[in-house]
Formats: structure tokens, sequence, C-alpha cells
């Protein structure tokens, strides 16, 4: 009997990703989710008889920007080839896809801390780990097929959808990394506009391969492969429950097959859908309905729309904004709650308080609202004056959270806001100073108290000029005035 | 002069000047086809009263205006049937124009009827047809050539005035030649693929068969030139191709490849070809031996190449969303397995199963790889060719139209009549082959082919040679007995 600790999982992930071009992969028909069955469909995608393909440049940049954002290496020349097999959602029962010459080859995805999933965090094993690529290649999807009662469908409206396919090295140990990599793809797929890889979408879908073996053996254990991975979470569990399966098959002195496995969400567990395929022999050739690609033009282009990268912008949140770390790196996680950050905290003299509001006040009134970012009432601009009127002490820091909550829900102006509820706080000295020596006569004791040296009487005369003022009085020059004239 | 003799150029003329109207021209046609093609069978439809009723809104000025084309069964002609002479695509109608047929029509062509093929244009007899046979108009008992014999046969019976065919390893060529009409294959790119149902795609070539080689240059003009929806097509421009034919052939040199001429060529043939080289250097063409090394190994490279891409091109055929379709499948397997068993013919199934084989894993650096090197020097040896003359002349065909039937159980020696055109393909240079005479053989006159190739995109160089030749010899305007 084998202990549990004594293994490692070896984990390689195949991803793909539909690009975010208006247009398919080889014709001109539309690229959108949701449309009605075969609407966007012609005879280039439906493989009609002597349709041919023409490649669309926008997806070649696309493919060199994902390329770039990687550190691939990327050649001079990159071909097509048809993946020779049948199936009914495939229109021509060949694929055009990249074999020998793909376009993208090695790079790395960097894992950082929150990537990871929150509970796995504060435990990271491999602190600033990088996940290696064998390559990256542009492909043609296929159609979706539906079984219904009696029959199926398919729906040629996804055929020919511009595909990557981003194929991992065995370097992923466990599932919270791999749950990390899924997010740094996806987070920099949506960074560089090449895809929105939304996973409910099916924009993003990933095949899992896992094995484990014992610590110190040298070859890999016999790979499993995953299939039906609906979320990164999903992977995380789905790979977790795989792993602990093999694990005590082994220690039970079982064996393991090679086979192909679907994951259950709803039952939590791994379930067995193929045993040993027949190698697939795919009769890969040149397709010679395309030319090579020269990569030079589309590289050339794809540099021009480099975008800054989720771990520069980091980087430089920190440095130019003077926020903590934490904060830039929750800030730069989202590049839409970055631009956001951005916006407002550019004209800010305090951007660390626009970070504070933000990842607080802002983010917790969208989650109990149910929104995103995207549709946040409250514009980056009416956050920035918000937190410069409380900042310049226009208002009060709680003050500031009503008018935050009455700009949630109206989508006024905070200037609006505090004009119509009177808020406006007293700031002005001399009103002020009529109002503290008042207070200095009316309390004798607390007064007395604290020349005598009980510097927290203070706060009750400060408290009484509040209560004057009806909350209106600005606290801090209220304890200026008050201090100059007791110490007077 | 009988309308049906005239050549399309000729009757283009008779249009313009008033002469004859495109309505007499149609009906002459259609009186034409039901007299012959009971015998021919070169049509597989045709629709004369369509052809009248769009006759009525064509603009005449157009450089083909109300000129009928007939049309080979691989090319899709939006709304008609495009079966490719195979039970697979029974009652397929296109659904789209391909270019060549958009362009023709843009210039005021009107196609007019389906011709008969080889399945998939895999052939050199139009035996392989799923619908009919089609008959040499020459000799009714002798095959028209393939794969596209029903252009060549209607071009030669005078039941078309000119045609579209497809060539991809002589299929224009080869037929033009035993039916005694002119064929040219384009260079690879100059004729957008667009809409010919792909047989093998880096050697298909859409070309017209006429009765002269001015007629073929006007086609061509039309036909011709680059195709955003054919990445393969070529961005280079197209000359009037009609313009400055010449009729002498002073100053040329023509090449004979030594390789060609060694063995295998049938006496009538050959001593047609003698008197037609004569011919050439009477008219002032200088005439050198050349040598294209790797002839020999032609054969075996295109039938690697061309099945192994019509492996993957002829895969969409399993019933699934057109065509014909098995009845009562079990499951998706048997309705693939049933559906193409069923639809394919057998030489279809024979190079499909082939070009499976050399793809496979294991094979395909012995085969595909191999046969793409060899491609290669093939076309090395004619661009080295090209250095020292003008074009390359040799027979289209080794022998005259066989008997049907002869050939139908040796497929190797069926292959081997394609010697001489083949190479033009693999190189994806031009070619044409014009009517050079008759081969005597039981009383029946068989006509027999010259060939001419010139250069990557030099078609005005060929047409113009091919021009001199055809003017100067009465072979071309000969008509069939029937």
């Amino acid at each position: 009997m084998k202990k549990k600790e004594e293994y490692v999982a070896t984990i390689g992930l195949e991803v793909h990703v539909q690009l975010k071009t208006r247009t398919k992969m080889f014709c001109g028909c539309a690229v959108e989710f949701g449309a009605e069955p075969n609407t966007n469909v012609c005879p280039v995608c439906l493989g009609l008889p002597g349709s041919l393909p023409v490649m669309n440049e926008e997806a070649l940049r696309l493919t060199a920007l994902a390329g770039l954002m990687f550190g691939c290496e990327i050649g001079p020349v990159c071909k097509f080839d048809r993946k020779n097999y049948f199936y009914p959602d495939m229109p021509k029962n060949y694929q055009i896809s990249q074999y020998d010459m793909p376009f993208c080859l090695g790079g790395e995805v960097p894992l950082h801390t929150l990537a990871y999933p929150k509970d796995a965090q504060k435990a990271i094993a491999n602190p600033g780990k990088k996940v290696r690529l064998v390559r990256i290649h542009l492909e043609e999807d296929v159609a979706k097929s539906f079984h219904l009662e009696n029959a199926s469908g398919i729906d040629f409206n996804r055929a020919g959808t511009p595909l990557l396919e981003i194929v991992s090295r065995p370097d992923i140990e466990t599932p919270e990394e791999a749950f990390a990599y899924l997010t740094v793809l996806q987070q920099v797929m949506v960074y560089g506009g090449v895809s929105d890889a939304d996973m409910e979408k099916g924009q993003m879908r990933c095949d899992v391969n896992v094995s484990v073996r014992r610590v110190g053996d040298e070859g890999l254990g016999t790979k499993v492969e995953l299939k039906n991975l609906n979320s990164i979470s999903g992977v995380r569990r789905a790979l977790a429950y795989e792993i602990r399966r093999q694990i005590e098959v082994l220690c039970g002195g079982g064996r393991l097959e090679q086979e192909t496995r679907r994951w259950d969400d709803a039952q939590g567990e791994t379930v067995l859908m193929r045993t040993k395929e027949s190698a697939h022999d795919y009769r890969y050739f040149p397709d010679p309905d395309l030319m090579p690609v020269k990569t030079e033009r589309f590289v050339a282009e794809a540099r021009g729309r480099m975008p800054e990268l989720p771990w520069a912008k980091r980087e430089r949140f920190v440095k130019q904004y003077g926020v903590s770390e934490y904060d830039a790196g929750v800030l730069a996680d989202d590049l839409a709650l970055a631009a956001y950050f951005e916006r407002a905290a550019a004209g800010s003299k305090k951007p660390k308080a626009v970070a504070n509001w933000l990842l607080n006040d802002v983010l917790s009134a969208l989650s109990s609202a149910g929104k995103g970012i995207g549709d946040c009432p409250v514009s980056p601009e009416g956050l920035l004056e918000l937190v410069d009127t409380i900042e310049s002490g226009v208002i009060s820091g709680r003050q500031g959270k009503e008018v935050f909550a009455e700009m949630f829900a109206t989508g006024k102006r905070a200037s609006q806001i505090i004009e119509e509820k009177g808020l406006k706080q007293l700031s002005d000295v001399g009103a002020l100073e009529v109002l503290c020596e008042q207070v200095i006569r009316d309390n004798p004791g607390p007064v007395a108290d604290y020349r005598a040296g009980k510097a927290a009487a203070i706060n009750f005369l400060k408290g009484q000029v509040m209560k004057l003022s009806k909350g209106k009085a600005n606290p801090s020059v209220v304890s200026e005035i008050l201090e100059k004239k007791l110490a007077g | 002069m009988e309308i049906v003799n005239l050549t399309l150029y000729e009757l283009r003329q008779k249009i313009r000047d008033g002469e004859l109207s495109v309505c007499e021209v149609l009906e002459a046609l259609g009186e034409r086809i039901a007299a012959t093609d009971s015998t021919v069978g070169a049509y597989l439809d045709y629709n004369i009263e369509r052809a009248l009723s769009e006759a009525r809104n064509v603009d005449l000025s157009l450089p083909l205006g109300g000129l009928p084309i007939a049309i080979k069964d691989n090319i899709n002609v939006k709304g008609e049937l495009c079966t490719c002479a195979s039970k697979i695509l029974t009652g397929y109608r296109a659904p789209y124009d391909a270019t060549a047929i958009a362009r023709l029509k843009s210039a005021g062509a009107i196609p007019f009827g389906r011709l008969n093929m080889d399945e998939f244009a895999m052939g050199s007899s139009t035996e392989n047809s799923a619908y009919q046979l089609t008959r040499n108009p020459w000799d009714p008992s002798r095959i028209p050539g393939g794969s596209s014999g029903g252009s060549a046969a209607s071009v030669a019976a005078r039941s078309a005035f000119a045609a579209l065919g497809s060539d991809t390893g002589g299929s224009i060529r080869q037929p033009a030649a035993h039916c005694g009409c002119v064929g040219l294959k384009p260079s690879y790119g100059r004729v957008s693929r667009y809409g010919l149902v792909a047989f093998a795609s880096s050697l298909d070539q859409i070309g017209p068969l006429a009765r002269s080689v001015r007629d073929c240059a006007l086609l061509l003009s039309v036909i011709a030139g680059h195709d955003p929806a054919d990445s393969t097509s070529l961005d280079a421009p197209v000359p009037d191709y009609t313009a400055n034919l010449r009729e002498d052939l002073r100053g040329i040199r023509l090449g004979i490849p030594k390789e060609y001429f060694s063995e295998g060529i049938d006496s009538h043939v050959r001593s047609c070809i003698e008197t037609a080289l004569q011919h050439c250097k009477e008219l002032g063409a200088e005439i050198v031996e050349i040598s294209l090394p790797h002839t020999p190994y032609a054969i075996s490279t295109y039938y690697i190449i061309a099945p192994a891409e019509a492996s993957a091109n002829l895969a969409r055929f399993d019933g699934v969303r057109y065509g014909y379709r098995t009845a009562n499948p079990a499951d998706i397997s048997e309705l693939y397995f049933n559906t193409r068993a069923e639809g394919f013919g057998s030489e279809v199934k024979r190079r499909i199963i082939l070009g499976t084989y050399v793809l496979s894993s294991g094979y395909y650096d012995a085969y595909y790889l191999r046969a793409q090197k060899v491609r290669t020097l093939i076309r090395r040896d004619f661009e080295q060719a090209f250095q020292s003359v003008d074009a390359i002349v040799c027979p289209t065909s080794p022998e005259p139209a066989f008997p049907i039937g002869e050939r139908t159980s040796d497929p190797l020696k069926m292959y081997l009549s394609d010697i001489f055109t083949i190479s033009a393909n693999l190189a994806g240079i031009c070619a044409i082959s014009v009517p050079c005479g008759f081969a005597q053989i039981n009383g029946k006159k068989l006509p027999v082919g010259l060939q001419f190739l010139c250069n990557f995109l030099e078609e005005q160089k060929l047409l113009s040679i091919a021009n001199a030749y055809e003017v100067t010899t009465p072979w071309s305007r000969q008509s069939p007995p029937i």
C-alpha cells in the first residue's frame, strides 16, 4: 500500500479560443453569438461544392498579437493544412488547421498570485511559476450539433469561426495552477482584444490531460483526457477529483487505463466516456487552396496593437498612483476596472483614495446590484468628483457614503445631491469661531479638564460644535479652532 | 453557310452586323442538338426556351453579347443542376454562379446547357459518367476523350459553338484532340476556380473548347483574371487575347522534347505530327530538340498528388447536407459508408482509396512528399526548356480515340494515355491542342491533335503560335460526318 503523498500530477491543457473578428476565418459571414440557426452561412462555410476559402487577415493579426503577448516565436512563414476526419459538424469533412508550420511556437504564461483561486492565494507552491507553451495555431471552428428527440440538427453559424488552439507543455502540477493558467490566458486574450474568451458562450473551451506518477519516477503516468469542462472553476474541481481518483486507484493496487472521461459538474465526478481510442490518422497535408502566409506584415501590425499586459499595468499602478500592490493587482486583473480606475485617478490629487472608493464602495454596490463595472451608474468622472469633494473637506467621509448611495441609485452628480440635501460642510472659519466660542462658554467643566491635560475632553467640545451646526461643521476645521482657542 | 458551322467569332460578327438574330441562332442550335445528340450524348440537359427568353434582354454590344455557351457539369451555374456526372450529386442545384460563369454572363453570353463528363472529371473517355455515354462525332463507336468529353463532342458535332471544360491532367486538350476541336488549358491561377467543383485543387483549371484558336482567345479574355474569392488566382493583367494573333511563325523557336518521341506513339499520330512540324518550319519556325528529363515520372507523380487532393475534396459528399443519401441508415457511420458506396462510381472510389493511402501516416513521406519534390523537378525542366524555346510542341495524345469499352477494365492503360498532357498541369504552365490531321482507321477519319505548351502566363504567345498553325491548315474547319 503506497501513500497518497508520494504522488504528483502532470497536467497539460489544450485551449481553444474564438477570435474576436467581425467575420469568419475563410468567408465573409458574420461571427455572432446566439443568432437564429443557419443564418450566418454561405457556400464557403457550408462547404458547398466549388467554394474556396479566403483568409481573414484580421484573424492573422490577432494570432500574431496572441503570439507576441505570450512571447512566442513567430517564423517568417506559416501554412494551413487539411485535417481529415468525418463528423457531421464538419462541412467539408476536413478542418483547415495548421500542422507542422503553426503561426506561433513556444512562449509562456506567467501565473501571478491573484490568478489563483482566492482560497489558494496564501499557499502557492511555486510563486512566479511560468507555464511554457508548445504552440499556438489558427484553425476554423466546426458547426454545432443538436440532438432532438427523434432527430439531430446542425447549426453551421459557428462553422468557420476563427479559432486559436493553445497547447501547453505538461508543466502544470495542481488544479490551482490550472485555474491560474486559464485565468491568465483569459485575461490576456481580453486585454489584447483577441477574444472575449467567455467560457459560458463557448468562446474559450478546454481539454485537459492529466496523469499521476510517484515522486521520483522518470516517466509520466497513464494519461486521462477530461471533457465537458465549462468553467475555470469546473476545471479545478474536475482535476481535483480526477487526481484523487487516480491516486486512489494506484494506492489500491489498481491500474489506470488510457481513457477519456466526462466531468459531471452536478455530481462532482468524472465518468468514463471511452477507453483507448485507436489513434486517429488525420492525414494532414498542405491545403492547396491557400497560399503559405508570410507573417512579417501581420506581426508588424500586431506590434502596433500590443496592449500593456496585466503584469506591467500592475507595476505601473503602484509606481504612478501609489496604490498598494494588492490593490494594483485587483485593479489590473480586470481590464474594464483598470480603465475605470485610470479615468478617475488621472485627474485626482489622491489616486489612492480613488482606488479605495472604487475597490470598496463601488465594487460592493455593484455586486449587490448584480452589475458589472461596464454598467456602473456612477461614471469615473462622477467618482472623481465625489472623492475630491470629500478630500477637500466640502463634505465628510460619512456624508460621502450617503452621497455615493444616492449617486449609485439615481445617477445624479455628487454636487447636485450635496446641493439638494444641503449637505455642504461648514468650513467658514469666521462662522465656526462663533460656534466654538459659544461651546467654550457653555461648557466650563470640560474646558477646564482639557486645560488640565485631559486631551480627550476636546472630543466632547467638538461634538457640541457639530451638534450646534446640525452636523455640517467641518470636523477638522473645528478641531483646529478649538485647539487654538483653548491653548490661548 | 449553315449557322451551326460558324465559329464563335464569325457568329458574333453576324449578330452585330444584324445578319443573324440571337433567336435564329438559338433555334438553329436547338435543331442541331435535337438532330445529333441522341447519337452523340454530349448534353446532360439544355434549355433553348430559357435561353431564348434570356436573349431578349441581352446587350449585343457586350464582348459575348447573345452567344450561347455550353458548360461542363462540374461548373456551378446558379439555379441549374450541377452533378459532376455523379450519382452522389443527384438533384443538386448550384446556389451560386462560378466566377467564370458570372464573367461569361456579364459579358452577355448565355450558358444554356450542361455537358457530360467523367464523374468528378476522373477519366479520359467520359465512360465514367454515372448518367450516359458520350460518343465521338467522327466515329460513334469510339470515345470522345475525357474528362471534358461532352464539351469536345458538342463543339465538334456543331451542337455547341463553344464550351467550357476543366483540365486537371489533360481533360480539355485530350478530348479536343480526339474530337477535332481546339482546347485551351490556361496557366494555373489564370482563371478563377471559384465554383469549379474541385477534383485536384493544385492542378484544376477551367478553360475553353471551341472551333478556332481565336474563339478560345475570345473566351479566355472574358473568363481570365484575378478573383478575390480564389486565393490561388493570379493578380496579373488580362490582355485582349484576340489582338495581334499572328499567321506565321517567323522568329519562333519550337522545342521538341526528345523524351516524348521515344516510343508508344501511334503511327498515324506520328505521321500527322511530323507533317505538322514540317508545316511549322514552312511558317518560319525553327525547330530544336530539347529535353524534359523528368518526363518518365510525370504520370506516377500525378497519380499521387491528384488522388491525394481528391480524397479530401470529395470527403464532403457524405449525404448529410445535400445530394444523394442512402435509404434508412442505422447510424451515422452507415449513412457515410452506404451513401458513398452507392453514390460514387468505381473510378472515383479507386482514386479516393489511392489518395487516402498515399496520405496515411507512414506512407506520406514516401509518396506524397516525394511526389511534391518530383513535381518541383518537372517544373524546373520546363523553366529550363523555356529559356531556349518559345514553345514546346508535341502530340496531345499518343493515339487517336479508342473504341468504347476497350480500356474500362485496364485503368493503368487509360492513365498512360495522359502522358503528354499531365506535365503542363504539374508545372502550372499553359497549353493548347489544335487539330492537325486525321488517322484513317477502318474507313473512319479520326482527328489527331497537336499540342503547344508555353511558359507560365504566356497565353498570348501560346494563342498566337497556335493561331498561325491553325489558320494556315484546313483541319479545324472539318466537320464530322454526323
